[in-house]
């Protein structure tokens, strides 16, 4: 085979040029078997550079190209245009990480300039062995499935239905609304969260083009971009919703009360059956097996028997539903940082400390106490109240991350404080104060106005073991106060421990079933942390809001927003090009052995029984090429990873021991 | 040269998805680390033949690194779990051979471990610089490497579970 190689190697200004003698590199190149042509240039990526591709392989001819620059990750795509531009498949391009892997990680110039050698060596065996290839066009199902109805997949939702596109959301919980649904006021301009949420969980609610599954869990989804299937499981209210008015008497009547540990974060009781919030959106209850009296001891029935419309059905089951969709926005949002954890801060067993959660309820004009702020007896009123910053966050046993909304919402709290309360005293114990955020600093202004005592210092604990005088009867919180060097008890009644965000329980299963990528922390892992934050590694699968990292509501807004331009503009493109590295079968030396059938990740190879013979469905593979590596027969081949091509490039970089390999010293 | 460090050659099989822009991350936060290292991207560990091992020892490696995501964060699922059972039946034929475990090492690295990448380059270069040159043809055929190894001679049967 005589290929006609053109080798160009790109200075990248000094970044590259600085460290590896490009110059050196592109003429030993240009002496190497099959490079006709070999240069080196300031920037590559330039239109100049890329045109100085496109005639030289109209000129000498070119049948293949390398270019040794930046990483592929950078600007492959940018270099396979230029090559199908002079004529070529683009395919028949291959790069060089000459700066990432290699300029930039050295300083010593010899060893470079010899390891780009290498590199470009490597890149110039393996493309004289690369193969034309066709992009996989696919078709796009303009349906997207939206999980969680947090404010994130909301706003996913609604900019999506409102482009004309039809959304399945599919809500775990009974109703919309996410954690917002239980705060009262949110920072930094306090308006009510319900005010500004309910609105928006109505549109869902109405909008023709949305499908609202809630008290509902995807079991299943497979299939790849533009075409996955996705099962779901809608679990029995017990209720028939087209009969259900949403009229409230079975909740009324039923005589059944339990903590609610969901939405009132265990302040509050509620009934067996039950809305969480009269908000709550859809409006239908849903009864609670477990704690009904009917399905305890088979007498009851309160809810069936006063319900007017005869909605009430004990003998409903599960219903699984299937339906295709194109893309998938994952939305389930965040965790609070349960802090039982941190048993110093007396939480469980010390009455009076509350979680930021908890306090949200109290807060609110519709939760447990009529928005009263009380202490745990239901009637006192404290009189001085300690907000614990960080608690689970920048902590190196718990998390080492900063939650981000725990400043902003302690400052919240103080301020509520303030308002309901004049005469109280309110001290927030912080590390560093971070309110990053439009109008947030402002906020923090507003709040030393206001008289907040602010001790700079991480609280060690929480006690109510009394030493000094006006200390009986209170909750001590010690600190070591790091702005004045010294160790402060301060008493008080009331204490709110600002929990910080982590990742669901359930994170990591979530991201198996969706085939996409978890960090250490379990949020879940972006294409890129600052240039594709919304796209995941998995094609056709976004997220959106907290479930990427601990964020507050503007920013879960806009998150969700963005996903849902990305699939947008997706579904308007109708189809989409991925890119042709897959594997295929040669039906002449598989032996039918079937242990690639098992192997793939995405049940893309099937089994032929009366050919005894094993077929990749290529619509499925997603070219990882574990099956290709396991194949005893080697019968698969993986598309632009072949065994050639990798044992060329082997050879490719070794160029330099291959020799004192063969004569050993 | 007898009397110059001697400098191994390590070949890297880098997965695209997490070690290759693990490596590309060290590159652009400018960590410096041992140039020994050459990388070839894979699509995912998974992909990684433990022929492609044997062959980069034959052909004048002194040591091969395989770099993927860290367990649970593989693109493709599991690629890498197949890629450390792999390992695993690779490093008893090696030892077989004589050949020091460090030459052959698996490497967990995400997308954001530019730095930890970089450390295992350092680490592993050191290791196999201290074991000096791997000389294939002398260690496994105990010869004097007249008589090239064929891929199929030491072709490795991979259980697969
Ligand atoms: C005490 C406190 C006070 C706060 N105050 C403010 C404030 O004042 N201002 C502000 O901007 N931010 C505030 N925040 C932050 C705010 O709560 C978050 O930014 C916001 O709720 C994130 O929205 P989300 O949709 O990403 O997640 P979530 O609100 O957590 O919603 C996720 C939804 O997904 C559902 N879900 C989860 N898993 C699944 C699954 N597997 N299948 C189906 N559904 C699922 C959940 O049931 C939930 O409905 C506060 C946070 C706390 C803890
Ligand atoms: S492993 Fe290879 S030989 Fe066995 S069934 Fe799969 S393709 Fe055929
Ligand atoms: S390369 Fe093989 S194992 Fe990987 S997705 Fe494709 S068919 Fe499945
Ligand atoms: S993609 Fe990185 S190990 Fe599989």
């Amino acid at each position: 085979m005589s290929e006609k190689v053109g080798v160009y190697v790109c200075h990248c200004g000094t970044n590259i040029a600085g460290v590896v003698d490009v110059e050196e590199v592109s003429n030993w190149a240009g002496e190497q078997p099959n490079v006709v042509c070999s240069r080196d240039y300031k920037f590559m990526c330039s239109s100049l550079g890329q045109e100085l591709i496109e005639e030289d392989i109209k000129e000498h001819g070119l049948t293949r190209i390398v270019v040794a620059a930046c990483s592929p990750h950078m600007h492959e795509k940018t270099f396979r245009g230029a090559t199908e531009r002079g004529g070529l498949n683009p395919y028949l391009f291959e790069m060089a990480n000459i700066r990432e892997h290699n300029s930039w990680a050295t300083t010593d110039k010899a060893a470079a300039t010899h390891k780009a050698k290498a590199l470009v060596n490597g890149a110039v065996e393996r493309v004289v062995h690369h193969q034309p290839l066709e992009p996989i066009p696919v078709e796009i199902n303009p349906a997207t499935l939206v999980v969680g109805g947090g404010i994130a997949g909301i706003s996913a939702a609604l900019e999506l239905a409102d482009a004309g596109n039809h959304v399945y959301l599919v809500e775990r919980e009974p109703s919309i609304g996410g954690h917002m649904a239980q705060l009262d006021k949110t920072f930094p301009t306090l308006d009510c969260s319900a005010c500004i949420l309910t609105p928006k969980m109505v549109d869902v609610e109405q909008h023709p083009n949305i499908t609202l599954y809630s008290w509902s869990e995807v079991e299943n989804i497979s299939g790849y971009i533009g075409n996955f299937n996705v099962t779901v499981r809608k679990k029995a209210r017990y209720v028939i919703e087209e009969l259900c008015t949403g009229c409230g008497i079975c909740e009324e009547k039923c005589p059944r009360k339990v903590v609610d540990e969901v939405f009132e974060a265990g302040l509050a009781q509620r009934k067996a059956i039950y809305t969480p919030f009269p908000q709550a959106v859809p409006k239908y209850p849903v009864l609670d097996p477990p704690n009904c009296t009917y399905f305890e001891r088979g007498k009851c029935k309160a809810c069936q028997i006063l319900c007017p419309t005869g909605a009430i059905d004990f003998e409903q089951e599960d219903e699984l539903l299937e339906f295709p969709v194109g893309n998938v926005i994952l939305a389930t949002g965040y965790d609070l940082f349960d802090s039982n954890r941190i048993p110093q801060y007396g939480y469980g067993h010390l009455a009076n400390v509350f979680t930021s959660l908890e306090f949200e309820r109290m807060v609110n004009a519709s939760g447990p106490t009529d928005g009263k702020i009380v202490l745990r007896d239901g009637e006192s009123v404290p009189q001085s109240v300690a907000i614990v910053h960080c608690v689970g966050s920048r902590d190196n046993n718990y998390h080492e991350y900063c939650s981000k909304v725990c400043c902003m919402y302690s400052l919240k709290f103080a301020h509520l404080v303030h308002e309901r309360i004049p005469e109280a005293e309110v001290y927030n114990f912080y590390i560093d104060i971070r309110t990053p955020g439009k109008g947030y600093e402002e906020f923090y202004n507003r709040l030393l106005e206001e008289g907040t005592h602010f001790i700079r210092g991480r609280v060690a604990d929480v006690t109510d073991a009394a030493r000094l005088p006006g200390e009986e009867g209170k909750l001590i919180v010690q600190a070591e106060d790091t702005l004045i060097g010294k160790q402060r008890r301060i008493p008080v009644d009331m204490v709110i421990l600002s929990a910080g965000m982590e990742a669901r329980h359930d994170s990591q299963d979530v991201s198996l079933m969706f085939g996409m990528g978890c960090d250490f922390d379990g949020f879940f892992t972006e294409r890129h942390p600052k240039l594709d934050p919304v796209a995941t590694m998995t094609e056709g699968i976004f997220i959106a809001g907290a479930c990427q990292g601990p964020k507050d509501i503007p920013d879960s807004v806009a998150q969700g927003a963005a996903a849902a331009a990305r699939v947008a503009g997706l579904v308007n493109q109708e189809t989409v090009m991925m890119e042709p590295v897959r594997a295929s079968i040669n039906k002449e030396t598989c032996s039918g052995c079937r242990l690639c059938n098992d192997l793939c990740p995405y049940n893309a190879i099937v089994f032929h029984e009366d050919q005894k013979l094993s077929e990749v469905i290529t619509a499925l593979c997603q070219g990882c090429g574990t099956c290709v590596a396991a194949c005893p027969s080697s019968a698969i081949n993986g598309a632009h990873f072949t065994n050639e091509q990798v044992f060329s490039e082997i050879e490719g970089i070794l160029w330099d021991v291959m020799e004192h390999q063969a004569v050993p010293a | 040269m007898s009397e110059q460090q001697f400098e191994p050659v390590i070949v890297g099989f880098l997965c695209n998805w997490c070690s290759y822009r693990a490596a590309d991350l060290a590159g652009t936060s400018r960590t410096k680390y041992a140039p020994n290292m050459r990388a070839i991207r894979v699509m995912c560990s998974g992909r990684v033949d433990p022929q492609f091992v044997l062959k980069a020892l034959r052909e004048g490696a002194d040591g091969v690194m395989i770099a993927g995501c860290h367990p649970g964060e593989c693109h493709y699922v599991e690629g890498n779990i197949k890629a450390l059972r792999r390992y695993v039946l690779l490093k008893r034929m090696l030892k077989q051979w004589g050949i020091e475990k460090e030459r052959v090492q698996l490497v967990w690295a995400s997308a954001s471990e530019g730095n930890l990448l970089a450390e295992a380059v350092d680490r592993m270069t050191e290791e196999v610089r201290a074991l000096g040159p791997l000389r294939w043809r002398q260690a496994v055929l105990g010869g004097n490497g007249h008589k090239p190894v064929e891929t199929a001679e030491v072709e490795v049967e991979v259980e697969e579970v």
